[in-house]
């Protein structure tokens, strides 16, 4: 029943799906199917401690060091694995170069299968059926959406995750960014930059990207 | 596609406390080993696309609808948690919630 008044007699009734939810987790905790603290390690991890950062951190590195970035683009796992960062659902990562011929982009046409390690949750956007159908089929035109125009001599080419691959785009790294350590350039590296959606931004808080709400 | 695209506010990582409660009910069930990533994966995507039959889901809301719907269905062919056991404690959650007064912890009776 709707509430009109802020002087509530009762506690405020959550909507049916946050009761269903809550009525799932009484049962399977009473049944000890799951331990509430768990769940609230779960929570914590996803909403404190893994985000985009993770993944500007390992892109950062991989512009710094060519053998990491070498280690890398062969095959991740052992390397993040070493970071800390490795997938809960046992999912394998692979890392994807964008060159002057290609540029990379990154879709679930399933779902939302996502680097969850380096990227955290994805955003609205990467799960609505828009996107998702749009991606493989117009990803220029999506890209323009983005406010991303490539040049025509480079290619696009679009990833498809699913539960056993998560896909993370290596940006260019950007022109001016010589002299700037890892720190500094971890900060150019948006979450969108990561999912192929932006360029990696220039230094000075240039022009010619979007920032992907990383930070 | 109009929204979703040139945004730039920082959003946050689950916009309803409930969807953060459902994720972390499925991967705590997964690391249990109730269900492979892959099975999750594979009756997720039959419940969205399904679902976007009717409408295009904009992966707000209409997704972790989605994400419920499906826990409650596996759980369910699992003997785990039947749609009556659901509706009975979800009733009960209601009703705590109706008999607590504004402001104090919402706990379920005995």
């Amino acid at each position: 029943m709707p509430h009109d008044h802020s002087d509530h007699p009762h506690a405020l009734l959550p909507s049916d799906p946050a009761l269903r939810v809550k009525a799932l987790e009484t049962i399977l905790t009473r049944k000890g199917l799951i331990d509430p603290a768990a769940l609230d390690e779960i929570i914590d991890t996803y909403q404190n401690k893994i985000g985009p950062q993770n993944g500007a951190r390992v892109i950062a590195r991989a512009w710094s060091d060519p053998a990491f970035k070498k280690a890398i683009l062969a095959d991740a796992d052992p390397v993040l694995a070493e970071l800390g960062y490795y997938g809960r659902q046992g999912e394998h990562m692979v890392v994807v170069e964008n060159t002057p011929t290609q540029h990379n982009m990154v879709v679930c046409t399933l779902c939302s299968c996502y680097p969850w390690p380096l990227l955290g949750i994805p955003p609205g956007w990467y799960k609505s059926d828009a996107y998702r159908a749009r991606a493989v089929r117009e990803p220029r035109k999506v890209l323009a959406d983005f406010g991303v125009t490539l040049p025509a001599e480079t290619a696009v080419r679009v990833w498809d995750s699913t539960a056993e691959v998560r896909y993370l785009v290596l940006p260019m790294r950007p022109a001016g960014s010589e002299d700037l350590d890892e720190d500094a350039l971890a900060a150019l590296v948006s979450r969108d930059s990561m999912i192929g959606t932006a360029l990696a931004s220039a230094p000075s808080g240039g022009s010619g990207s979007i920032i992907g709400g990383s930070s | 596609m109009s929204d979703c695209i040139g945004h730039s506010a920082p959003e946050p990582v689950f916009e309803e406390p409930w969807h953060a409660q459902v994720f972390a009910l499925t991967v705590a069930l997964n690391e249990a080993g109730r269900f492979s990533w892959s099975d999750w994966v594979a009756r997720f995507s039959q419940t969205l696309r399904r679902n976007g039959l009717s409408r295009e889901l904009d992966g707000g809301a209409d997704y972790f609808d989605a994400w419920l719907e499906t826990l409650e269905a596996i759980l369910a062919e699992a003997g785990n948690a039947s749609p009556q056991e659901v509706a009975l404690v979800r009733r009960d959650w209601e009703e705590a919630y109706l008999s607590t007064p504004h402001g104090d912890p919402v706990h379920l009776a005995g």
